[in-house]
C-alpha cells in the first residue's frame, strides 16, 4: 500500500528578524503513525508545528499535508487538521458542551450532528458529568481532554499535539497518552525506539567509581554510547535486547567498577530526549534532531 | 508498514478509536469559504459573545451607567451656560450624548477583541477552516445589543429629567437605529486598532486619542456658530456631527433630512476602509 504521506516537509525555514528559528527541517510522517518531535526549549518545535498547521507563513521550503500544499492551499489543509496547543485552547466562558457545539458548527456540522457528536466525545473522554459546567471549574487534565475532544469533532485525519501533557501529574499524563494511543488504530513511535534501543540498563555507580572506565566498558561490551542522566549520576545503557544487561554487568565486575543499584527498563522520554539532543559526552549534537521538540504529531490510522 | 503495539489499548482509549480515510477527507475539502458560510460563522461567533456577555454581566456596567451619569451631569452643568436653562438644552444635548455613549461603547469593542485575541481559544479559531472576518465581525454583531442599551437608556434618562422629543416614538426609534448603525461602523476603526495594538491597555490609549476629538470636536454639545472658523470647518465634516444633526432632527421633529444620508454614507465608507484593514492585520497576527 503506497498511501500519501500524512506530512511531507522539505527544507522548512522560518526567520524572525535576525533569528533563524527553524533552519531547514525535513519531515516525513506516514499515515497511521504517532510521530514525536523532540528538542530543547527554543529549538523551533512549536514554530515548525505552526508552519505545518498554517498558523505561520513558511519562509522557505515546502510542506504537503496528505499531498495538499500548506502554503498554496492553507484553507484546504485546515480542513484536514486538528490542533491542540501547549495550553488548552477552548473557550473559558463556555461550557464543555457549548464548546463542542460551537466548534462543530463553525466547521460546518449541522446543529443536531454537532450536539450528538459532541455528547458522544465528551462521554468517551470521561467528561459527561462536567458537560454543562463552566471550564473555569475544570482541572488541568480535564481541560486537556476537552481540548483534544474539540479537535476531534470533525474527525480530522491529522492531529497536532503541542506538549499535550505539560503540567499534568504523572497519572493524568499516563491517561492522556492512553487516550492518544487509543486514537491511532496501530502504530508506535518507531523514531523513539530506534534511537535508544528497545530497553535500557540503568546503573547507579557506587560513590567514587570511575565513570570514564565504566563508559569504556559499556562501549566495548554493548557497543553503545551510555547516556549519563545528569541530575542522578545514573548511567543508562541502551540495549538491543534485555539479555545484554548481564554482559555489561560482568564487564563492570571484571574491570572493577562498583555499582550501587541496577535495573532494566523501557526507555523513558527523558532518556530519549538526552540521547537525541546530546549529553555530557561532548559528542556533537545531531543538528537535525536538535531542531525537534517534545511535540507529538499523530495521524489517525487510515484503512 | 508500522508495527502493531503489543500493549493492550486501555478501554477508555479503544472506545473512540475510529477509522478515518484521509483520501476521502482530502476529497471533501473545499478551496474557500462561501459567503453563506461566512455569514453563519459570524452568527456563531456572535452567539459565543452573547453567551459571554450573559455570564459576565459586569460588561454592561459602562452601557448602563454612562448614559445615566453623563446625561444628568452634562444637562445640569452646561444647561444654564449654553441654553439658558436645563430644559431648553435637552433637545440639543440628548442626541449628542447618544452619539457620545455609542462611540464610547464601540471603543470597548476594540479593547475586548484585543483581550480575546490573546487567549488560547483564538489559536484554535485561526487553525480552523473558517472565514477570517468571522472572529472580528461576530463580537461586533453581538455588541449591537450594547449600542441598543446605551442609546435607549440615554433617551430614557433624558425623558426622566424632562426631555420631550417632538419626533415622537418613531422619530426616537429612527434616531436610535441610526446611532446603532453608526456605532457598528465606527467600531471597525477600534477593531482595527485592536488588531494592531500590542495589548489591551494600548488599545484603550490609542482609542481615546481618536474618540475625544471625534466626539468633542463636533456639534454634540455646543452649537457650531459658537466655534472659531478653523474648528467650525472640521466640526462640519466630522461624521459625528452628521450623526448628531440627523438624530436631532429625527428625535425633535420626526423628519428625515439629507444628514441621514451623509451619516449612512460616512458609516459605509468607514466599513469599506477599516473592515479589510482589520482582516489583513488579523491575518498577519497569526
Amino acid at each position: 500500500m503506497t498511501a500519501t504521506a500524512a506530512i511531507q516537509a522539505v527544507g522548512l525555514v522560518k526567520s524572525f528578524g535576525q533569528l533563524r528559528a527553524v533552519d531547514g527541517v525535513d519531515l516525513d510522517v506516514r499515515q497511521g503513525e504517532i510521530f514525536g518531535v523532540l528538542g530543547p526549549n527554543g529549538a523551533g518545535k512549536t514554530t515548525t508545528l505552526k508552519m505545518l498547521a498554517t498558523l505561520l507563513p513558511i519562509d522557505a521550503g515546502q510542506a504537503l499535508v496528505f499531498g495538499v500544499d500548506v502554503a498554496r492551499e492553507p484553507h484546504r489543509v485546515r480542513q484536514l487538521l486538528g490542533v491542540t496547543g501547549q495550553y488548552a485552547s477552548v473557550d473559558e466562558d463556555l461550557t464543555a458542551a457549548e464548546n463542542m457545539w460551537l466548534f462543530g458548527r463553525l466547521q460546518g456540522l449541522r446543529s443536531a450532528a454537532a450536539r450528538a457528536t459532541g455528547k458522544r466525545l465528551l462521554e468517551q473522554f470521561g467528561l459527561k458529568d462536567a458537560a454543562d459546567k463552566p471550564i473555569a471549574q475544570f482541572s488541568g487534565g480535564m481541560r486537556r481532554r476537552l481540548d483534544l475532544a474539540v479537535s476531534l469533532i470533525t474527525r480530522p485525519p491529522l492531529i497536532f499535539l503541542d506538549e499535550p501533557t505539560t503540567g499534568l501529574d504523572p497519572r493524568t499524563r499516563g491517561e492522556m497518552w492512553d487516550t492518544i494511543r487509543g486514537l491511532v488504530a496501530e502504530g508506535t513511535p518507531d523514531e523513539l525506539k530506534t534511537s535508544v534501543g528497545s530497553s535500557t540498563l540503568q546503573v547507579r555507580l557506587a560513590p567514587g567509581a570511575d565513570r570514564e572506565l565504566a563508559r569504556r566498558v559499556v562501549r566495548r561490551v554493548a557497543g553503545a554510547e551510555p547516556v549519563l542522566a545528569p541530575e542522578s549520576g545514573q548511567l543508562n545503557v541502551p540495549l538491543d535486547t534485555a539479555d545484554r544487561a548481564a554482559d555489561v554487568l560482568i564487564g563492570f565486575r571484571q574491570a572493577g567498577v562498583t555499582i550501587a543499584s541496577v535495573s532494566v527498563a523501557k526507555p523513558t522520554l527523558d532518556e530519549v530526549f538526552l540521547a537525541i539532543t546530546g549529553h555530557d559526552t561532548g559528542q556533537a549534537d545531531d543538528p537535525d534532531a536538535a531542531e525537534h521538540t517534545e511535540t507529538a504529531d499523530i495521524s489517525l490510522e487510515a484503512k | 508498514m508500522s508495527t502493531v503495539i503489543a500493549d493492550p489499548i486501555p478501554p477508555a482509549g479503544r472506545a473512540f478509536s475510529q477509522v478515518v480515510d484521509p483520501a476521502a477527507a482530502v476529497a471533501r475539502t473545499r478551496p474557500r469559504v462561501s459567503l453563506a458560510d461566512t455569514v453563519s460563522q459570524t452568527l456563531y461567533m456572535a452567539w459565543r459573545s452573547l453567551k459571554k456577555m450573559r455570564r459576565n454581566p459586569e460588561q454592561f456596567f459602562d452601557v448602563v451607567f454612562q448614559p445615566l451619569l453623563f446625561t444628568a451631569m452634562f444637562a445640569y452643568v452646561f444647561g444654564g451656560a449654553i441654553s439658558g436653562n436645563v430644559q431648553s438644552y435637552l433637545p440639543l444635548l440628548i442626541p449628542g450624548i447618544v452619539a457620545q455613549t455609542v462611540l464610547t461603547t464601540c471603543m470597548a469593542t476594540g479593547v475586548q477583541l484585543r483581550e480575546d485575541m490573546d487567549k488560547g481559544v483564538f489559536d484554535r479559531f485561526k487553525s480552523l477552516p473558517m472565514a477570517r472576518i468571522a472572529p472580528l465581525a461576530g463580537p461586533m454583531t453581538a455588541d449591537l445589543v450594547r449600542y441598543l442599551i446605551a442609546a435607549g437608556l440615554t433617551f430614557l434618562m433624558g425623558v426622566i429629567i424632562g426631555y420631550r422629543p417632538g419626533g415622537g416614538v418613531l422619530g426616537v426609534l429612527g434616531a436610535i437605529a441610526l446611532s446603532v448603525f453608526t456605532g457598528w461602523s465606527i467600531a471597525w476603526i477600534f477593531t482595527w486598532i485592536g488588531t494592531i495594538a500590542k495589548n489591551a491597555r494600548s488599545v484603550q490609549g490609542m482609542s481615546m486619542m481618536i474618540l475625544f476629538p471625534l466626539t468633542f470636536l463636533s456639534n454634540a454639545f455646543v452649537p457650531v456658530k459658537s466655534l472659531p472658523t478653523g474648528l467650525a470647518d472640521f466640526v462640519k465634516v466630522n461624521p459625528v456631527s452628521h450623526l448628531v444633526s440627523a438624530t436631532r432632527v429625527l428625535a425633535n421633529q420626526g423628519t428625515i433630512t439629507s444628514e441621514v444620508g451623509w451619516t449612512l454614507l460616512a458609516g459605509l465608507v468607514v466599513i469599506a476602509v477599516f473592515a479589510p484593514l482589520s482582516v489583513r492585520s488579523y491575518r498577519r497576527h497569526l
